[in-house]
């Protein structure tokens, strides 16, 4: 019985990931005494772990989302831009200022907030729709069609913010990225909601059969009588929408929306966070639960990298090198090829 | 000087295994200048093979080739080609984003003079492809790009290509498959004045009409063996077809019988004038509830092409749809299963099974598709449905979570028809079930084909194994050269099949 657990736990597709993830938190811990310690400040909790749960939640919101396209066999480069247009979009329909009228202060906003959220949200929609028109009606390879508005969602947001940074002073819209519920960081609670509904999504509906039958064989699905082609149409609209609200919680939390650095390179973040949570590049078997340790991995990197006072000019290198030691680790041939020398050297 | 009488390319005792298993044993064919040679054999018989080992794509592994009296042992593409063999392959093998032009010459694009540095002589390039192209009668732009060109032409220009580099024999495998008449006919004017040339050609084909409409000498291989050599003249097409497939088609007696027709009966599925350019001339066919109709025909007869126009995988041009009495128009493989239609696809590993996908994911995955994205079938359901077909066809597999990619490919295939059996379609339509699968799991898919049209479906059942037709089929429908050449009826014997076939081709 025992046994079986174990050969149940060391087959787990999520193990690897796991255990990166606690080796990580392992190092931080060792270098830096007060990381694992939390305490309850300002009426919710507080502590280097919190930290790394909220500032990862952009990159779950967008790793999930990358999830499905990337098991549909595709992927979607220009999240990092999406996330750049709906932070402009919120902040310049929000805006907002502090008035102060016959000694009372009130927060006015250019739209009510719902309207600015929701007109982000749509706007991050219709980026989807058009990457998922580009690949699954007019047939590009995703690479490049998603390539389009990664290049061009930048000039779009650039545009929407006139060049300049915009900040927000609307003290409510902060809540989305600052705000605690429960103790905890609010924008965990999103990321989680997301996390949840799509896996009900894809186990609850036949959603992530198609999806998987999608991406290890379009051809088979197609003569099955699977709407292959509408199927990748919504996981990209899906995957604008997830990057859309990213980008709301960016916003929030800088305060601010930069048309120029807002989710720079979260394409790549998120497709390495998809890769390290263990679905592989080729298309088929996902796992988001994967996908969002994936994202943790990463940010627990960042913030050791961060915290253990590694000089800035060479954190990427750093950063890489770990990545790097990361995908040998998880890769079932190079741990093969290790043992087998092991092995060999032993004898 | 070599003798004017010898052949120009000669082979002999070529035999060729790959892992362990033999493809050609000990074949041998002779090219003549200025003639057309006709390669013939059923799938599987070694003609590829053969081929490539001319070509120098594999080495042979025991064998003398001679061109011009010379033995010669190419060991690429590009050292057969350099020796005047050159090759224009069935699936145009060319650039379509470069120039006609730059086709032609790629990779020998001619340069200026050193002292120009040696750069490309464009002018040169294009004013010399378009003297070979006039060559066969084309009068094209050769600096536009090859893609925008039809099939017919890209083809054209990929002989115009084999001919530049000086060849003497010219090896065309499959170059008709998708042309249509007009352009057939466009080629062989080329190709019967590149043999008085002088050229030698090997010409291979599934279309016995051009066979002998084209060629003067005919060389038949069957099971990778040289079944012998003949002057087209003295080999009628039964002789032919006899030489391809290994015996007079005299055996067996089919043991299917017509299915009596009820009054009053509408078909389930029929087909008037059906047809799509190219692939599909006009059919009419139809089948009845509870009837099996075997499509019998040779390969490249378009038995394929006309059940991807049933199942919507292709479009057709004209012609009308019936299902059930009623006009339908099928154009994606969802229609044509909203409709009750399954197909079990030939290629069994690219459009059948999902390999990565548990036995059960691929048993349910076109019921799934037709109850749609939000009605999951719930999953005590899934496996007890896996389970049962697991049972009822005899699907060998460790559990039913098994990826069906580890089967063996007559469990595969047993597994998509249960795919199919569970969408509990109106009309199946079996192309190929059973190529390449183990003779008993053969024998239990054709039991489980008669069995499911006693219950009353409609089965369209197509076999490159004519023997198969006839022995499931209430009713065969012949091919030929992508048009129904008659109907048979259940338990003609396979030599009507091959005798209506061979009728005035």
């Amino acid at each position: 019985m025992n046994n079986k657990l174990m050969h149940t736990l060391t087959r787990h597709p999520l193990l690897w990931p796991v255990v990166t993830l606690a080796l990580l938190l392992a190092i931080n811990a060792a270098f830096n005494a007060t990381f694992l310690h939390l305490e309850w400040r300002d009426g919710h909790l507080y502590g280097s772990l919190v930290d790394i749960l909220k500032s990862a939640a952009p990159l779950m919101l967008v790793s999930l989302g990358m999830t499905l396209v990337i098991a549909t066999r595709g992927i979607d480069i220009s999240v990092g831009a999406v996330v750049a247009i709906s932070a402009a979009i919120a902040a310049w329909m929000i805006g907002g200022s502090l008035v102060v009228h016959d000694g009372v202060a009130t927060h006015v906003s250019r739209f009510p907030m719902p309207v600015a959220i929701l007109g982000a949200l749509l706007v991050a929609l219709v980026c989807g729709l058009w990457n998922g028109l580009l690949v699954s009606v007019v047939g590009m390879q995703p690479i490049i069609a998603t390539l389009i508005l990664m290049v061009a969602g930048r000039g779009i947001a650039q545009l929407i913010t006139g060049g300049q940074i915009i900040t927000i002073y609307y003290g409510p819209y902060f809540f989305i990225g600052n705000g605690y519920l429960f103790g905890l960081p609010f924008a965990l609670f999103i990321a989680a909601a997301v996390f949840v509904a799509l896996l009900l999504l894809t186990k609850r509906t036949a959603l992530g059969l198609f999806i998987q039958a999608v991406g290890i064989n379009p051809s088979a699905a197609y003569v099955a009588g699977l709407p292959a082609r509408r199927i990748m149409f919504w996981v990209y609209a899906f995957c604008g929408v997830c990057a859309g609200v990213a980008g709301l919680v960016v916003s929030s939390n800088v305060k601010s929306a930069d048309g120029n650095n807002a989710g720079m390179l979260m394409e790549l973040d998120a497709i390495l966070a998809v890769t390290l949570g263990g679905t592989a590049l080729t298309g088929g078997r996902f796992s988001l639960a994967g996908s969002v340790i994936g994202a943790l991995i990463i940010q627990t990197l960042t913030y050791a990298i961060y915290s253990l006072g590694v000089p800035p000019e060479v954190n990427l290198v750093v950063k890489a090198g770990v990545v790097f030691v990361v995908m040998l680790m998880q890769s079932a041939e190079f741990r093969g090829m290790v043992a087998t020398h092991v092995r060999r050297a032993a004898a | 000087m070599s003798d004017p009488l010898a052949p120009v390319l000669e082979l002999s005792g070529v035999s060729k295994s790959f892992f362990g298993v033999p493809v050609l044993k000990g074949v041998g064919l002779r090219l003549f200048a200025g003639e057309v040679h006709a390669l013939m054999g059923q799938n599987g018989a070694g003609k590829s093979t053969l081929i490539k080992v001319l070509t120098g794509v594999h080495a042979a592994d025991a064998g003398r080739m001679t061109l011009k009296g010379e033995a010669i042992a190419p060991k690429s593409p590009l050292a057969s080609q350099k020796l005047g063999v050159s090759t224009v392959y069935q699936e145009v093998n060319l650039c379509p984003n470069l120039t006609v032009a730059e086709n032609i010459f790629a990779g020998r694009y001619p340069r200026k003079p050193a002292r120009k540095w040696g750069r490309i002589d464009w002018a040169a390039m294009n004013a010399e492809a378009r003297t070979l192209l006039a060559k066969l009668n084309l009068d094209i732009d050769v600096t536009r790009l090859l893609a925008s060109y039809p099939v017919a032409i890209q083809q054209m220009v990929a002989i115009a290509r084999a001919l530049s580099v000086s060849a003497q024999v010219l090896i065309l495998d499959e170059p008709t498959s998708s042309l249509d008449d007009d352009e057939v006919q466009r080629l062989f004017t080329v190709l019967r004045r590149l043999r008085d040339e002088g050229m030698a050609i090997l010409f291979v084909t599934h279309f016995l009409e051009q066979v002998y409409a084209l060629c003067d000498r005919i060389t038949v291989l069957r099971n990778g063996e040289l079944v012998g050599e003949h002057l087209a003249r003295d080999l009628p097409t039964p002789a032919l077809i006899a030489a391809m497939i290994g015996r007079e088609f005299a055996a067996k007696q089919g043991t299917g019988t017509p299915l009596p027709e009820k009054a009053g009966e509408t078909p389930l599925i029929e087909l008037r004038g059906v047809a799509q350019r190219g692939r599909v001339q006009a059919t009419d066919l139809s089948v009845r509830a509870g009837e099996v109709v075997g499509l019998g025909g040779l390969l490249g007869s378009g038995r394929t092409e006309l059940a991807q126009l049933i199942f919507g995988l292709s479009t057709a041009d004209e012609g009308e749809l019936k299902v059930a009495g009623s006009a339908h128009r099928v154009d994606c493989p969802s229609a044509a299963v909203k409709l009750g239609m399954g197909l079990c696809p030939e290629d069994r590993k690219t459009d059948g099974i999902v390999a990565e996908l548990s036995v059960r994911e691929n048993i349910m995955l076109a019921l799934q598709a037709r109850r749609g994205l939000w009605n999951l079938l719930p999953m005590d359901e899934q496996c007890r449905m896996a389970e049962r077909f697991v049972k009822a066809l005899g699907i060998k597999t460790n559990d039913i979570e098994t990826p069906i990619g580890l089967l063996s490919g007559g469990n595969q295939q047993k597994a998509l028809l249960a795919r199919w059996l569970a969408t509990q379609p109106r009309l199946l339509i079996l192309d190929e079930p059973t190529r390449g699968i183990d003779v008993a799991a053969k024998q239990e898919i054709m039991d489980e084909i008669l069995r499911l049209a006693g219950e009353g479906m409609a089965v369209l059942f197509i076999s490159s194994e004519i023997e198969e037709v006839v022995r499931v089929s209430n009713r065969i429908a012949v091919l030929r050269d992508r048009r129904k050449v008659g109907e048979l009826p259940g338990g003609s014997a396979e030599r009507d099949v091959y005798q209506l076939i061979a009728a005035d081709a």
